[in-house]
């Protein structure tokens, strides 16, 4: 047996067995089913919700309360015909619908969605896979969905497509920094990359919870970027539907425009998953004392959690606008890496010793202080943002502006 | 500075719709109301006897903007008159893919024989369907306008014809505004005046609805009725859905009179 991994999983303690095999086998056919009926759930409450806060209905003709909507739009969409653009590349235009649907499921796997549970004398965790890597393999997932996005948008050909995919390179790479952060400082603390064990050091009580042992600050930075990672709104300018006409998905038709749209919703219920099991202690919460039922009330609270944030979500959509491109850069570069960072090394301090830490904190408030400053000073030179950028009202004018930043000062 | 929590406001209102109702009518299930003075498909009225209204002397044919209307008058037989006047509309005929409803044709009629219904749900399939004749154009025997099989009439809606003429003064003086000055109609009797520009109308009859009236809920804080504003808005709302009956045994000084 691979001493590692039964270092992360019980179940392989004794070696592998048909008995063992059959649970994996169930657990990951019910987790699949689960993350499937979930998708479809989350479009339709994604429509009903967001309906409801503009004062309108949403879906209501299909099923009870409109909740056969979003099968009804598969079928439609499984009917429709399937267009190739003559100018795509054909391989990578079937590619890259799976390159964003896979890791979507994959990073679900890791998901702790309850406790542990005894079937057949065996210690089952309720999570498909508890790799040793754990949590990093969310972030190597999230870094091929990126591919998918942008050889999506790149194989179109066609010009909308490619300015998303290289929106949406640019955006991903830069977010993906400030969100690996955050991640660094849950590992810091928990000590260890699996899923289960950053579960597990948040147990207890509610004071355990990452969300307030690391103050809120990597949780805000956390949500924002993982709604960046997601492109949804207000950092939808991958998709922009009112600037790129549905960005990388434009030329999409049919079954693989169906997984695009699969793999959105599937991405937000499983980041949605991710950052209650980060910051939220996962299925942690109070458990009645009832004899044989224990094990379905971790599983109630992790779904309750995560019901919370799918809304969050819907929520932010109905509420802010969207980013410019510019603010979008702005806000990734210039704010959260260096905030993430500066809490990193914060935490890191205090982990060491309290001197250590106030240390940090002092280094990390001149480091602000000096970052500011030079904020500052690169408004007013010569290719600052205000010079290349006109403010908004203006018309730009690009010739004389390109004439001054090759010719120099005339 | 500005507020920093101002950037909550969004979420703070996109919350608070959630619980306001929703503006949406589902349409074809339900009608909204129709707005006062809405111009619909025409119908041709009759007097109180049965006898109907159009003397067929063609001003409206010549007003027609587009020239949808088509009339030939006749004389009346002396034995069995149509029409109290000399002549009567022997052809009456109006092309549906021509007219515009500007309602100029109710307004030159001088006998207020042709008025426009609310009616703008109807819809054919062929063209000799769109030339609506005196046969479909004429109010029936009890004065509802016919329902053809193409149209959608729902209850309460064949009574709301004549809107845009009872709400302007047909003697063209403003002062006449919403003032009765129109003939009676079979069945109907006289028609109350419609929500014109002025106060002198009667909503409840006509069966209109102002918008605003409506969807109060989802207006602007400062474009809220005065009587409706606050937490003495809402009792007086809640006062006046109780039953007429209810009401009288209350205390006076609860019945909201001076």
């Amino acid at each position: 047996m691979n001493p590692l991994l039964a270092l992360s999983d019980p179940l392989f303690d004794h070696g592998v067995t048909g008995v063992i095999i059959l649970i994996v086998l169930i657990k990951i056919v019910v987790g699949f089913g689960a993350l499937m009926n979930a998708v479809i759930l989350m479009i339709w409450f994604e429509r009903k919700a967001i309906s409801d806060m503009q004062s309108r209905i949403g879906p209501q003709r299909w099923g009870p309360f409109g909740l056969l909507q979003t099968m009804a739009d598969g079928l439609k969409l499984m009917g429709k015909e399937d267009l190739i653009p003559a100018e795509a590349d054909r391989f990578v235009f079937k590619l890259a619908p799976f390159l964003v649907v896979i890791p979507a499921f994959i990073t679900f796997a890791i998901v702790p969605i309850g406790g542990t549970m005894h079937i057949a004398g065996h210690v089952v965790q309720l999570q498909m896979a508890n790799p040793p890597m754990g949590i990093l393999l969310m972030l190597a997932m999230s870094g091929i969905s990126v591919y998918g996005v942008m050889l999506a948008g790149w194989s179109s050909g066609s010009k909308y497509p490619l300015l998303s995919s290289v929106r949406a390179s640019a955006q991903m790479i830069s977010y993906e920094a400030a969100l690996g952060m955050t991640i660094v400082i849950v590992i810091l603390v928990t000590g260890s990359l699996t899923t289960h064990d950053i579960v597990l050091s948040q147990g207890g009580n509610i004071l355990h919870w990452n969300l307030i042992r690391l103050g809120l600050v990597p949780f805000a930075i956390f949500l924002i970027a993982i709604t960046a990672e997601l492109n949804r709104p207000p950092f939808d300018v991958v998709e922009a539907e009112s600037e790129l006409v549905g960005g990388f998905h434009t030329e999409y038709s049919s079954f693989r425009f169906a997984i695009f749209f699969l793999a959105e919703f599937m991405n937000t219920i499983t980041m949605s998953a991710v950052m209650v099991t980060l910051f939220f202690g996962g299925p942690a919460g109070w458990v009645p004392p009832v004899a044989h039922l224990k094990w379905i009330f971790p599983i109630v609270w992790f779904l309750i959690k995560t019901t919370i944030f799918c809304f969050c979500y819907i929520w932010f959509r109905a509420a802010l606008p969207r980013f410019r491109y510019d603010q979008l850069m702005d806000l990734g570069w210039k704010r959260l890496i260096p905030l993430s960072l500066g809490w990193m090394l914060v935490v890191a301090g205090f982990l060491i010793s309290w001197r250590w830490g106030l240390l940090m904190g002092s280094v990390v408030i001149f480091a602000w202080l000096v970052l500011t400053r030079a904020f500052e000073l690169g408004k007013t030179r010569e290719s600052g943002p205000e010079r290349v950028l006109p403010t908004i009202g203006q018309r730009p004018i690009p010739g004389p502006v390109i004439r001054k930043l090759s010719d120099g000062d005339s | 500075m500005a507020n920093p929590f101002k950037f909550f406001n969004g979420f703070n209102l996109t919350l608070r719709h959630i619980a306001r109702p929703t503006v949406t009518t589902s349409y074809p299930q339900a009608k909204r109301a129709k707005q006062p003075r809405q111009h619909g498909r025409h119908v041709l009225n009759r007097y109180e006897d049965g006898m109907e209204k159009c003397i067929g002397c063609e001003l409206c044919a010549g007003v027609c903007p587009v020239n949808c209307i088509y009339v030939r008058g006749l004389d009346n037989p002396p034995d069995h008159p149509v029409s109290p006047g000399e002549r009567y509309g022997y052809v009456y005929e109006i092309n549906y893919l021509r007219c515009i409803h500007c309602d100029l044709c109710v307004e030159a009629c001088p006998t207020q024989a042709i008025t426009e219904s609310k009616m703008f749900e109807f819809s054919f399939t062929n063209r000799a369907d769109a030339i609506y004749t005196k046969a479909e154009l004429l109010v029936d025997d009890q004065g509802n306008p016919q329902r053809l099989p193409w149209e959608d009439w729902r209850s309460g809606e064949a009574a709301m014809t004549g809107g845009w003429m009872r709400a302007t003064s047909p003697a063209g003086d403003a002062s006449f505004e919403g003032v009765v000055q129109w003939t009676a109609d079979l069945g109907e009797g006289v028609r109350a005046p419609e929500a014109g520009q002025s106060e002198n109308r009667d909503d409840v009859a006509t069966g209109s609805k102002q918008i605003r009236e409506v969807f109060y809920r989802h207006l602007q804080p400062e474009d809220v009725p005065l009587d409706r504003r606050g937490l003495q808005g809402l009792v007086r709302q809640a006062k006046e859905k109780i039953p007429e009956g209810m009401l009288e045994r209350l205390p006076r000084r609860h019945r909201g009179e001076k």
